[in-house]
């Protein structure tokens, strides 16, 4: 009993991280309607981001975050500048089909990129209190990823006030409902794509570091981040960057309960199941509009 | 204002051919609405209203000829850009946020850098105009009725503090009372110096309220006259206002 709670508290755990890679995506297929199957191998980056700034300048694996965010805004400008602004010149359908070309290749470059500069193997980052573990009753919870959950929650948070508070913000949400609409309020549409496909972008870089830190990361990592980014998409729908953290979370559970239910080899294909059953079932998510 | 020629309309349209892919919407048409007149854009569905409307607004590409506001070319302007030119257009269907609030859609409004100075008085004017606005400003959008949604929809173009409002059909599928309420509230905005170039199926009203009137079939103008005279003319009174209109 207590192992099976030992085991869904670690999914909790990591369904933080599985809930922030997915608000990435969530908001620039919500806003843009242009699915990016690479954004895994940009939480690939961003892990590697992490790791080289811990490996030159010796920080403290955390506060790479504060430059990892920033790094990956800027390279989501790039990207949406040299690939996928173009996109959106096309109707909504033909979008997500040229989205998903360049997405896939954006994917290829990179995982050969990073196998060229950083060598196929796993790496990941010491943190001077890795060892760390708070115990609850019989539950032992490692402090490295209890505060990668934490930092993953503030996150989605922050990105809920911007789009809830900030002009632009709401701009952005105004161009997902109905960019027609926001035109004729004046909002520069490319502009609001842009900016979501760069906080996308930027999301992904601080999910890749807090994978980096609490678990590891590897040139191949990226396609199951995508496809745990996509589950968690349709498991919490469009619209809510809190009902996306919550996915997240349910998701890590489910894999936990699943591998503890049928053992290890079922912890992926319950993701599937939910994908699956959502889609028939309740096609806009748990929390979508 | 400085410098705007005296007499020179508002907006100027001239042979606008626009095809939503082979088909051909609009055939050379050409209308003017001058500054703080109130014009009527009459036809039958499928005649090009809406087209002719979006088409200014920039949410269309025309084929060929001009749209001209206050004297200068739109052709190349960017739609976002024509808000801020001080051209709104209330959308056919109203298009509103409907997961914000009332509140919010009207902020939305008063995006563009000409409203942003003025976005508090705006908004006080648009609760002015509709005070039901003011009650309900932190409902959400989809909550209201068809007629309450019109009204936040006439208000967020408002708030773009626009010199010409377009309007789509702003009276479909709400409650009669409501329309009337619309249509009066359009004639306020209207004193107040904003031209009004308005779409509307209730031709009666539309004409009655309009200093002139456009009739546009098959995508061409096939008459125009102040709104007075088109009331009275026989082919607007068949198409438009039923056989008993039509007096022998």
């Amino acid at each position: 009993m207590s192992i099976l709670a030992q085991q869904l508290v670690l999914g909790l755990l990591i369904g933080g991280l599985y809930g922030l890679a997915a608000s990435g995506l969530s908001l620039i297929f919500g806003v843009m309607k242009v699915l990016n199957v690479a954004h895994g191998e940009l939480i690939m980056l961003g892990g590697y981001g992490a790791f080289w700034l811990v490996a030159l300048l010796g920080l403290d694996p955390f506060l790479t975050l504060a430059l990892v965010i920033p790094g990956a805004l800027l390279l989501g400008v790039g990207l949406y500048w040299g690939l996928f602004g173009f996109v959106v010149r096309a109707d909504e359908e033909t979008r997500v089909k040229n989205s998903l070309l360049i997405g896939f290749g954006l994917a290829l470059a990179l995982h050969a990129l990073a196998v060229r500069l950083w060598t196929a193997d796993e790496r990941s980052v010491p943190t001077p209190y890795g060892g760390a573990v708070f115990t609850v009753g019989p539950l032992s919870i490692p402090a490295v990823r209890l505060l990668s959950l934490a930092i993953a929650f503030a996150l989605i948070l922050t990105l809920q006030l911007l789009l809830t508070r900030w002009r632009w913000g709401k701009a952005i949400r105004a161009t997902a409902e109905d960019w027609q609409a926001a035109l004729l309020t004046g909002i520069d549409v490319r502009r609001a794509y842009l900016l979501a496909f760069a906080m996308g972008t930027a999301l992904a870089g601080a999910a890749g570091t807090l994978v980096t830190i609490g678990y590891s990361v590897s040139p191949s990592i990226g396609l199951e981040w995508t496809l745990k980014a996509l589950i968690v998409v349709v498991l919490a729908g469009l619209g809510s960057m809190l009902g996306t953290f919550v996915g997240g979370l349910v998701l890590g559970v489910a894999e936990a309960a699943s591998a503890a239910a049928f053992g290890g080899p079922y912890r992926e294909v319950i993701g599937l199941v939910i994908f699956v059953v959502v889609l028939v079932v309740r096609p806009r998510g748990l929390f979508g509009r | 204002m400085v410098g705007r020629e005296v007499g020179r309309p508002l907006l100027e349209v001239g042979g606008l051919e626009v095809a939503h892919g082979d088909v051909r919407a609009l055939g050379g048409v050409s209308v003017f609405v001058g500054a703080g007149e109130i014009v009527a854009l009459l036809g039958p569905n499928g005649a090009g209203k809406s087209t002719l409307l979006n088409s200014v607004a920039g949410l269309l590409r025309p084929r060929a000829g001009t749209i001209r506001f206050d004297g200068e070319d739109l052709g190349h302007v960017h739609a976002h850009q024509i808000v801020e030119r001080g051209l709104a257009l209330v959308p056919e269907g109203r298009r509103l946020f409907g997961g914000m609030t009332v509140e919010d859609n009207l902020e939305l409004g008063a995006f563009a850098e000409r409203a942003r100075a003025g976005r508090r008085a705006s908004l006080e004017r648009v609760f002015a105009l509709f005070p039901v606005l003011a009650e309900r400003r932190r409902v959400t959008v989809s909550a209201l009725s068809g007629g309450q949604q019109q009204m936040v929809a006439v208000g967020r173009a408002l708030m773009t503090n626009p010199r010409l409002l377009m309007l789509d059909e702003p009276s479909l599928g709400i409650a009669p009372q409501l329309v009337t309420a619309i249509l009066a509230a359009l004639v306020a905005i209207n004193r107040t110096g904003v031209g009004i170039f308005l779409v509307e199926q209730n031709v009666h009203a539309a004409l009655g309220l309009a200093h002139r009137g456009y009739v546009l079939e098959n995508g061409r103008i096939v008459g125009e006259g102040t709104g007075a005279a088109l009331l009275r003319d026989d082919h607007v009174r068949r198409a438009y206002l039923g056989p008993l209109a039509v007096r022998p």
